[in-house]
């Protein structure tokens, strides 16, 4: 072990100088193998990929805001929903996500580098054409994919090229996933300083660890399930078409047995960032971190036996409904046992309340929200009268807003101070979280109302009843989506113009970015890995 | 039971009423009858089941938030730096703690599972039936089947496309009060008879859905699941599509009309007489009604009966002026296909062309194919001048 890290380190070092004469502009990044550029490419492209769906879910909600068809056509309608929700996913909360574990990880574990840089580079770069292939559906004859995310056959099989071009943007987008989370893997597994075991890895950096395995596991099954929409368009197979044998219900199964562990892709990380942020605000160390540790691998198994939870409608016998049911609600305990350690952290601490711990209190309350409207769904006879109408669409977007969003948002407060060296309007950062905490109840509270009423997700108009909370609803969407704006000027001025910020900004943080290293974070760190208590 | 029924209700409209109030005042908009808040009132056993499981769980889950983010709150107020409050750094792990915090969710879940477990083999048991009805959806709208009567039927939205509008203009006509959720054949059953509905699709996954009976169940082409309701009043009963199928899939509601024994029993006789399947070689989905299948068209006979038919079947995809929306909607002015030989335009309407957005419109009668062929022969700057008769249609189907 000794031989190897000595090895690597050499290795690192010898690379590090190529660097020192590397090219500027944009040969630099084009080029680049150091974490800290990659992870600062990755939140960048996150970040405009969160306005461009941002934009898309606005164009939802203005055609939203009165019975009768405004602004657009259905098909052109059904798109927004289907990108939407493929930007969001693939384009801004992963790559946001790989992003941190780019720029923290090696950090966090005293590491030089990542473990394989030019794979690090390469699972970047791949995200552009993936990126221009899916936004590129919309000028294509016949539109973006207009099926719903869950691109179910038969219907997506009537779409045009675009769907062609989404599924190969998908396959791309998987690829640069499957790269990142072996790095990832490979780094929390090999690269550690000596001393850092893994029972003293930050949180953040078991999050990751799980949710790289996750995505290994799932991304080649998804790259299954759309190969096939791919040869049944196109080459005569009859995997989801009955006349042929096949069945369309098996697509929905593989596709959920991928899109349920998805879901844990999308909150783990930010799990790990929450569990970072409160302790440096309680100024007291995370409560339970075994438990934590456990808890996250106990959601990570389970999340593997609850996928027909999305298809309790499609007729399945009552053993399955039963099985799935049970299966679902079991998640809870030990979601449970998290949100308690976060509150137990909190408990006796001497509590401060900057931007980055306000946006982690508004996590821990929306998404024990969404995670309390989760097991309303998850009882299958409620599921029935509630699948498919709004009353989902709240559900995730108050797990995936407060819950994904606000993690990263609370991140890149924290750590902006460290990335950057320069401190972040903290008015403007306070302004941003109540306006943003606001607004999201406003578009979302009532949706739940909507879905209980009745009103079904996907369409583009709606029954005169459904009028009045869809106008509130709009409302509050445009106010969130430009209060957004107020995010990206403070970022943006921050790295113009910010106050310098201290080596250690926030009194309880405690992981090795913050107790070893300056802040701005020199280009190479840890090249001699760091002495540990 | 029943007591615990009406308790659950009241709670439900206390706490409707409450949630109401607290959030119009919030918002300050003044108060109006229609912001419905709850799952509306059921009408079959299930969804009787239904609702006050719902209600049982939105209370205990709004416990447990109240007490877990008492604490959370409390913390916030208490432990403060600002307060002066010094960290117990060494309050970070507490076995004990943590066994009964796993534990306690635990058995509240159990809790929840037990009435749950029951509420579904109640609704999976689709057993011994009164009636058997089959249901098909199509893009975009549904086909209800009473083969032990031997008849069947479509049924489509009716409200006008003046009132839903098009993009850039708005609706240019005021909407009713049952807009998008009024059709022309609704669904008609007997109270107090337990249902079975046999789902399936001709094209894409639907979804039937209407939550006063409790059934949402996706229609999967090729196959066939059941489900089953018995209404426990008299009433019409309105639903929607739920699964994304395309376009139009916002525009195919779902009506159920529940009658008494008597009524039905009316309204089954003459429906027999419209919508009879009997005949041998009438194949249920593809049967067209026989109306006036020996009638000649005048060319303004034709235009007038083929702009109805037209605004209702193929206006929302090629468009009220024809121009369709390339490439996917195509073109009917100048289209090749409309201007030449009169046997491939029939084809098309009466099968479909497979893979597309073009679906087969074999449901619609002869005289109502030849009337709209006729009309977009010579409307949209069309003019080939040619009259087709429903005989041409009625000869094209053998």
């Amino acid at each position: 072990m000794a031989t190897t890290t000595a090895h690597d380190h050499a290795h690192d070092h010898s690379h590090d100088h190529s660097h020192d004469h590397a090219p500027g502009g944009l040969l630099r990044y084009l080029t680049t193998t150091n974490h800290k550029d990659i992870g600062t490419m990755y939140l960048c492209f996150a970040f405009a990929m969160f306005f461009i769906g941002g934009a898309m879910a606005l164009g939802i909600r203005a055609e939203l805001f009165q019975p009768g068809l405004q602004y657009m056509q259905p098909e052109f309608f059904n798109s927004l929903t289907t990108v939407h929700a493929l930007v969001m996913i693939f384009g801004a909360v992963m790559p946001a996500f790989v992003g941190f574990a780019n720029w923290l990880i090696p950090m966090q574990i005293g590491a030089a580098d990542m473990a394989f840089p030019r794979m690090n580079n390469w699972s970047f770069w791949i995200m552009i054409p993936a990126a221009i292939l899916l936004l590129s559906t919309f000028f294509v004859p016949g539109g973006a994919a207009a099926s719903g995310w869950t691109l179910y056959p038969p219907l997506v099989i009537q779409g045009g090229i675009g769907v062609d071009m989404s599924i190969l943007a998908l396959h791309l987008l998987g690829a640069s996933s499957i790269m990142g989370s072996i790095n990832i893997i490979t780094t929390l597994l090999n690269l550690r300083a000596p001393g850092m075991t893994l029972m003293k890895m930050p949180l953040f950096c078991w999050t990751w660890l799980i949710t790289a395995y996750l995505l290994i596991a799932t991304m080649p099954v998804l790259a299954g399930a759309i190969t096939m929409l791919l040869t049944d368009r196109h080459f005569g197979t009859s995997f989801f078409n009955a006349a042929g044998g096949g069945d369309p219900t098996m697509f929905m199964h593989i596709f959920w047995f991928f899109g349920h562990p998805e879901v844990y892709i999308l909150i783990l990380p930010a799990f790990g960032i929450v569990s970072s942020i409160i302790p440096a605000f309680a100024r007291k160390p995370l409560f339970g971190y075994a438990s934590m540790v456990y808890a996250t691998g106990s959601i990570a198994i389970l999340s593997f036996i609850v996928w027909g939870h999305h298809m309790f409608t499609v007729g399945m016998p009552a053993a399955g409904q039963l099985f799935f049911m049970y299966a679902t609600m079991l998640i809870a305990v030990p979601t449970g046992v998290k949100i308690f350690n976060w509150i137990a952290t909190m408990w006796r601490g001497s509590l401060t309340f900057e931007t980055p711990m306000l946006f982690c209190i508004g996590f821990l309350c929306m998404f024990t929200l969404g995670g309390f409207s989760g097991l309303v769904l998850s009882i299958v006879a409620v599921d029935i009268t509630l699948h498919n109408t709004y009353y989902v669409v709240a559900h995730f977007h108050y797990v995936l807003f407060p819950g994904a969003i606000w993690g990263l948002t609370a991140a890149v407060y924290f750590y902006l101070p460290k990335f950057t060296g320069k401190m972040y309007n903290e008015t403007l950062g306070k302004w941003h979280f109540w306006i943003s905490a606001i607004a999201f109840n406003v578009t979302f509270f009532p949706q739940h109302f909507l879905g209980l009423a009745g009103m079904p997700r996907r369409i583009p108009d709606y029954a005169l009843q459904y009028a009045e909370w869809n106008a509130i609803s709009t409302i509050g969407a445009f106010a969130l989506g430009f209060s957004q704006l107020i995010f990206l000027y403070n970022v943006v001025t921050t790295i113009r113009s910010g106050e310098k910020a201290k080596d250690k900004q926030w009194d309880g943080a405690d992981s090795l970015e913050w107790t070893h290293l300056p802040s701005p974070v020199p280009y190479h760190t840890f090249e001699t890995p760091p002495v540990l208590k | 039971m029943q007591k615990m029924t009406n308790f659950f209700r009241r709670c439900a409209l206390f706490g409707a009423n409450v949630g109401k109030i607290v959030f119009l005042c919030l918002i300050s908009l003044p108060v109006i009858a229609s912001y419905d808040v709850n799952i509306p009132q059921p009408a079959s056993p299930i969804a009787v089941q239904i609702y006050d499981l719902h209600m049982y769980i939105l209370w205990v889950c709004a416990t447990i938030f109240v007490v877990v983010f008492g604490f959370m709150f409390y913390s916030i107020f208490k432990f403060r730096h600002s307060k002066g409050a010094k960290p117990d750094v060494n309050f970070h792990e507490s076995t004990l703690i943590e066994i009964i915090w796993t534990i306690i969710p635990f058995i509240i879940l159990i809790a929840m599972a037990v009435p749950a477990t029951k509420t579904i083999l109640d609704m999976k048991d689709t057993s011994s039936p009164d009636m058997t009805i089959k249901v098909t959806g199509f893009q975009w709208g549904w086909r209800y089947d009473y083969s032990a009567e031997h008849f069947g039927f479509y049924s489509n939205l009716t409200t006008p496309w003046n009132q839903i509008g098009q993009p850039g203009t708005g609706p240019t006509e005021k909407q009713g009060s049952d807009y998008l959720l009024e059709v022309d054949n609704p669904l008609v059953v007997p109270v107090g008879k337990r249902v079975r509905l046999l789902i399936t699709s001709n094209d894409v996954i639907h979804g039937w859905y209407v939550p006063q009976l409790g059934i949402n169940q996706y229609g999967i082409p090729g196959f066939i699941k059941d489900v089953w309701f018995k209404a426990d009043k008299v009433g019409t009963f309105k639903g929607q599509c739920s699964q994304i199928c395309g376009k139009l899939h916002g525009y195919m509601p779902i009506t159920v009309i529940v009658k008494t024994d008597a009524e039905y029993a009316d309204w089954v006789e003459k429906s027999k007489a419209i919508w009879s399947t009997k005949s041998p070689s009438a194949t249920p989905v593809a049967a067209a009604p026989a109306e006036d299948d020996n009638k000649t068209f005048t060319m303004a006979e034709a235009k007038e009966k083929g702009e109805k038919v037209y605004s209702a079947n193929c206006a929302a995809c090629h468009q009220a002026t024809g121009k369709g929306m390339p490439p996917a909607f195509p073109s009917l002015a100048g289209s090749k296909v409309v201007l030449g030989a009169s046997d491939q335009q029939i084809g098309v309407l009466l099968n479909g062309r497979p893979g597309t957005a073009m679906q087969s419109f074999a449901r619609l009668s002869n005289s109502e194919v030849a009337a709209v062929i006729t009309y977009t022969k010579n409307s949209f700057g069309n003019s080939v001048g040619k009259v087709i008769q429903p005989a041409d249609i009625k000869a094209a189907r053998k």
